[in-house]
Order: structure tokens, then sequence, then C-alpha cells
């Protein structure tokens, strides 16, 4: 039987084709037919005076919301802008924000280093290096504990796998960003201390 | 031979075989933890309980043999009730540290809880406290709150190494495993602890902490530690190079082997692992007359120009080749192409230098601590070309009747110590062919990289004559070659420069 080169049925031909390139290093063609492009479309400027119109519909129709409101009359409610970072959004109570570490009631970070939340996270932003505890209760301790927060995707699997809870991601913190990626990974005495 | 009924299947089996053997024969694992094929069946963990028709009770299927006309069930429900409520006896008193254990991923009691466990216990009294941390000798911790009292290791070092280290002590609630009065676990097997032990209480020190198991990849392979060539499973670790401080190969483990190993191999096999990142030559390097990096092209046929000027000037009896028995069978077979065929060297050292002999015992442990000694032998090398006593090495590079060393794999500087710079600089060429920095491959003229056992795929022949597959676990080192290629590739080039004239 010969091998199947032509495109698979269906969507998503396009991601089909390059797998059935890879497939087979044999390359399908398929012509698509392009649309006429009359002069109207060519000066463009009819475009911008429809886009222009929405902008000033949603402007006008705005104001007389607001005005409405000022007036004292209900209806719709008019768009507001938040004026981040200077004034920052309320955020719900389920909210997944940044990570911090949690202590001990000794100041030690509670993280047993079972390296369960660098298994589970789906982004590989964990990483985890495991040493012997000096303590005498306390088998395994993290040597280090970084969180990449520039590859994080804030599942919050982390936090679902921990098994000391040790893990939140509760620090109500957005304002992550750092001028260099090394910036964005954070170590264990930055996710301990600033909350 | 006995007919026997096993789950409904009709199975015939050797009559006297035990049950749990018939069954795992027949692709049905019966949960167990006391027996073990090479320990015995001491039937104390009792789990492996099964039904057989005229018997009024349940029966350990590690105890029974099969007999004609048995008819037994491993997956009925007074089966599948009494090994969850043996679980959840062995479980009375194990600590739950499962995200702090090595063992975790590995260990019989999450497999078996998975599968049988009765999820909910009805125990609510406090868990019974020993040594948690007890380092009973130089490669095993023992974790008495974890143990299950099994007594595995208790048979193996009984059985085994016949060195009795460990016994049980107490009864009752208080029994636990410990060291014998005034013994230390220092066998050189006692790393097989770890892997008989079917729960977390025997682990590896060396391993400890070091890297989760699941995230361990396993490769066949075979141990170049000495001549006996034990069958091993390489666990490597190289997606996440931040664990098991950095190191490629995060431990080796005996592979069953009936042939070879049976189920064991020694501690200086298991701990040879350590060295292989350290100190690895991953670039071509010329170092005399002056320092360059080359790469292979180039070294082929410079060093191929240089070694066939020297051999028509000087002829080939000048010329010396120290290998040793870590090369494969194919190493082997392109080393004698190359010298033995095509630059008629006479002169070869292969012999075991004294830092290639040690330990031998009737377990495993080899004297000569090289893999394939047999296999040069096939070839002819130890038969037809013996090889040249060191001494007389010395004395020939002395007396000026050597003009050139190719050394593979083998460091002069441990035999000769201090004065091998000297007696080296008297040479015209010396070549240096290994894995390692340090010691000849500092002092040679080219130093060429070549992969690890680890790295390569090949094969051994054991000083038995049996002949052994390995496959390649790891990425060879920058540039790195198989031995049998650099062999190759000179080979090619000296040809070429001979047609050429």
């Amino acid at each position: 039987m010969p091998p199947q080169c032509s495109p698979p049925r269906g969507g998503g031909s396009r991601h089909g084709g390059l797998a059935t390139r890879e497939a087979c290093g044999r390359v399908t063609v398929r012509p698509v037919e392009r649309p006429e492009r009359d002069l109207a479309v060519q000066v463009y400027l009819l475009e911008v005076l429809t886009g222009l119109g929405v902008t000033f519909r949603h402007f006008f129709l705005n104001l007389g919301r607001h005005a409405a409101k000022l007036l004292g009359v209900d209806g719709e409610p008019g768009s507001v802008t938040i004026q981040y970072p200077e004034d920052p959004p309320a955020l719900g109570s389920r909210a997944r924000t940044r990570h911090r570490i949690l202590r001990r009631p000794d100041g030690a970070p509670r993280c047993a280093a079972c390296l369960l939340c660098e298994t589970v996270c789906p982004a590989r932003c964990i990483r985890i290096t495991a040493e012997e505890s000096p303590e005498a209760l306390i088998e395994k301790r993290a040597r280090t504990f970084e969180i990449d927060l520039g590859l994080c995707v804030f599942c919050g699997y982390c936090v679902e796998a921990c098994p000391v809870d040790a893990i939140r991601m509760d620090a109500n913190d957005l304002d992550l960003p750092a001028f260099d990626r090394k910036d964005m990974i954070w170590d264990l005495r930055r996710l301990m201390e600033e909350t | 031979m006995a007919n026997i009924t096993l789950n409904g299947r009709p199975i015939e089996t050797p009559d006297g075989t035990l049950l749990i053997d018939v069954a795992k024969t027949a692709g049905i694992e019966i949960p167990h933890y006391c027996y073990h094929p090479a320990l015995g069946n001491p039937g104390n963990c009792r789990m492996c309980l099964v039904e057989v028709v005229g018997f009024p009770k349940l029966q350990p299927a590690c105890r029974l043999k099969a007999a004609d006309g048995m008819v037994v069930s491993t997956e009925s429900p007074a089966v599948l009730a009494a090994q969850a409520g043996e679980l959840e006896l062995h479980l009375v008193n194990h600590p739950l540290d499962c995200p702090v254990c090595d063992q975790a991923g590995e260990c019989g009691l999450q497999d078996y809880y998975m599968e049988v466990g009765r999820y909910k216990s009805s125990v609510s009294e406090d868990k019974r406290h020993f040594d948690k941390r007890k380092p009973v000798g130089p490669h095993i911790m023992l974790d008495q709150e974890r143990c299950i009292a099994c007594t595995r290791c208790i048979r193996f070092l009984g059985q085994v190494t016949k060195t009795a280290e460990l016994g049980m002590f107490g009864r009752g609630c208080s029994e636990r495993i410990d060291l014998a009065p005034g013994k230390v676990l220092d066998n050189p097997y006692s790393g097989n602890l770890a892997d008989v032990c079917p729960v977390g209480a025997l682990t590896d020190r060396d391993f400890r902490h070091q890297v989760r198991v699941w995230y361990l990849d396993e490769t066949p392979s075979v141990c170049p530690g000495c001549s006996r060539g034990c069958s091993i499973d390489i666990h490597s670790s190289t997606k996440r190079p931040w664990h098991n401080e950095g190191r490629r190969v995060a431990r080796l483990k005996p592979r069953f082997n009936p042939a070879v190993n049976g189920w064991w191999m020694c501690d200086e096999g298991r701990y040879s692992y350590k060295t292989l990142d350290q100190d690895r030559l991953g670039k071509v390097l010329r170092l005399k007359p002056e320092r360059a990096e080359l790469s292979w092209d180039a070294a082929f046929t410079e060093l191929a120009g240089r070694a066939g000027e020297l051999l028509e000037d000087k002829g080939a009896s000048g010329l010396v080749v120290v290998a040793s028995g870590a090369l494969s069978n194919e190493d082997w077979r392109a080393f004698k192409k190359l010298f033995v065929d095509s630059w008629k060297v006479v002169q070869f050292v292969f012999d075991p230098a004294p830092e290639q002999t040690g330990a031998q015992d009737p377990l495993l442990r080899r004297k000569e601590k090289v893999p394939n000694l047999k296999g040069g032998e096939a070839l002819g090398f130890g038969t037809q070309v013996k090889s040249a006593p060191w001494e007389t090495l010395e004395c020939s590079i002395e007396a000026g009747r050597i003009w050139g060393l190719y050394v593979v794999d083998r460091d002069l500087t441990r035999v000769w110590g201090a004065k091998t710079a000297e007696l080296l600089s008297r040479l015209d060429l010396v070549v240096f062919q290994g894995p390692f920095k340090g010691g000849t491959g500092d002092l040679a003229h080219y130093r060429l990289p070549a992969t690890a056992t680890a790295e390569e795929e090949g094969s051994f022949t054991n000083f038995e004559g049996r002949l052994q597959g390995y496959a390649r676990a790891l990425a060879p080192v920058g540039c790195a070659l198989p031995d049998w290629r650099i062999f190759e590739g000179l080979l090619a080039r000296h040809r070429a420069r001979r047609r050429e004239g």
C-alpha cells in the first residue's frame, strides 16, 4: 500500500498538511483562490471611515450613559477605565496570583522537597534540589527552590499537589514584570519574604 | 506435570512449582512482600493469599506447591478482602512519609495499595516510633519505622553474603530490624539491600534525595567493572539537569540474568557511575608540538600521516600499543584491523595492570577489573599476540628502541608514577585515546576523546565466554567517538595515504 499523502478530511487541513508533509517527505499543494480587490478596497478610505464610525458610536453612547447616570436616570452602565497600576483592581477571593512559600512555626520553609509540584507543573517552571535536613525530626528539605514566573501559567496545580501546604498562590501580587528574564526567577528567600 | 485451574484458565506446570511462580508465568501478579525467588518464602507477609477449592481457608501462594487438579482463584472477593486487610495491617505502623521517601514511585506498599488497598483505614491509634535515619553502613540507610518486617534483608545477608549484619530485634509491636551488635553493614554486596527491600526501609545513601524515581530513564546495559559482566540497568536523569547534582547517571541496578549475575551486583560496580561525568574529554586536541583543537577529519589525516611517516622510517617494531580489556568486541575488531593487519604493530600491552586487578570472590566479583579480555582473546590477543610486560616496556623506552606509544584508555602514570613524563618525552609520537582527562592524556602529543560504555552500543564477552550486548544510555560528551570509530577513521586515512603513495 503506498503512503497516503492526500490532505486529511475535515477541518485543520493546514496542520494536517504539515504533518503529512513530515510523514511522507513530499509536499502537497492546494491552490487557494484570492478574493477580488476592487477600487473601494484598494483606496482603503471607506474602511477607515467605517472604523472611525465605530469609535464615535461608542464614544457618544458612553457619554450619554455617564450623563444619564449623573442625572439620576437608570439604564445601561457606561464603560469604566481602571487606572492601573495606581488604582489596582479588586481581586476575587479565589484569584490565583503570585506564589508564596509558607513557613513553619520556627521560620523554616514548610517545603519538604518532595518535588510533587515540580512534577505536576505543566509549564516546567519549578526547579527544586533537595538535601538532607540537619534537624532530627525532618528528613528532607529544599536546598534550592526556584519558580520562573516568566514561564508560569498560573494554573495552581502546584498548590493542589503540595502534601504539606507549603505553597500557595495567594500573595495577591500581580506586579511581577522585571527588566531581565533572570529577575523573573524567584528563589526560596524571595518567595518566603516578599508578601 | 500438574494440571491446575488458575482463575478459570487451565494451566500445565511442573510438579512442585510454587503457586506464586505459576501465576507469574501465566502473567498474573500475586501481591507479595516476603517472597523473593532468590531468598525463599517464609510466608510471613500474608499478602499472597489465594483461594484453593477444597481448602477450608485461604492459602499463601508462596508456600503452596501446585498439585494436579488444584482449582485456584487469585481474584475472588475473599482473596481481595484478605489482601486489603493484610495491607491495612502492614500500614498500621507505616509512616505515610511518601513525599520524602526515596522509594516512592517504586514502593510495594504504594503499588499494592493502589491495586487492592482499602483506602479507608479503621486504625486510629498512634504509630510506633523508632529510628528514622540510621546509617547502618557506608551505602545503606535504615528507616525502622517504614519496615514491614518481611525479613528479605536478613535472608539476603544470611543466605547470599553470609555475613548476617542485620537481625530482627524485639517482639510484637516493638519488633524491628537493626544491626547485629558490633557489626557494620559494609560487605561488598550491601547495595543489593536497597533493591530487595520492598518498601523504603533500606534505601541507598548515595541515591538519597538526589532525584525522584519517576524522572529516571532505564537502559539495559552491562557493568564494565570486572570480567563478570553483570547485567545492569542504567538509571539516568538527563531531562532535568539540576537534579542529581548534575550527574547524568543516578544509579545502577542489577538486571535479572540467571546465567550471569542472578538478581545481584557488587557495590564496586554499583557505585562506579559517580566518576562518569568528572574530567571528561570532549575535544580532539593536539597538545604537542603546538596546542591546537582539531576536527576529527583533520586529526585522522594528521595522525595517520605522522604515524605513517614514522612507520616507514623507523619500522613498526618501535611502536607499542597499550590497550586494555575495557574495549568492546567491536573495538577489539577495529583495533586488530588497524594495528595488527594494517600497521603491523608487534608489541602490545593489554594485561591488566596492578590498578586493574582487585578483589575476587565466589559470588560475583572477578579479579580482572576490565570487562572484555575474553573478547580480545577471541581475536588472538593473549593467545597469538602476547602482552608485553610493563618492565620491558620501560627498559625499551629508556634504551631508545621505541619511538611511539598508542595508549587506549590506560593511565601510564599509575604504573610508572612521576617518571612517566620523562619517559614519554623521549618518544616521537604519543597518542592517548580515552574518555577521561588527566594522567597520560596530558602528556600525549594527540589526545582523542572516546565514549564511555554508557555512551555507546556494543558487546562484551565475559570471563565465561558469554556474549552480552549493551545499549546506549547517554549522548557522548562533546565530540567523543566510540573507540572503534576512531580506529576505523585512522585506518581509512592510512589506506588513503598509501593509495596516494
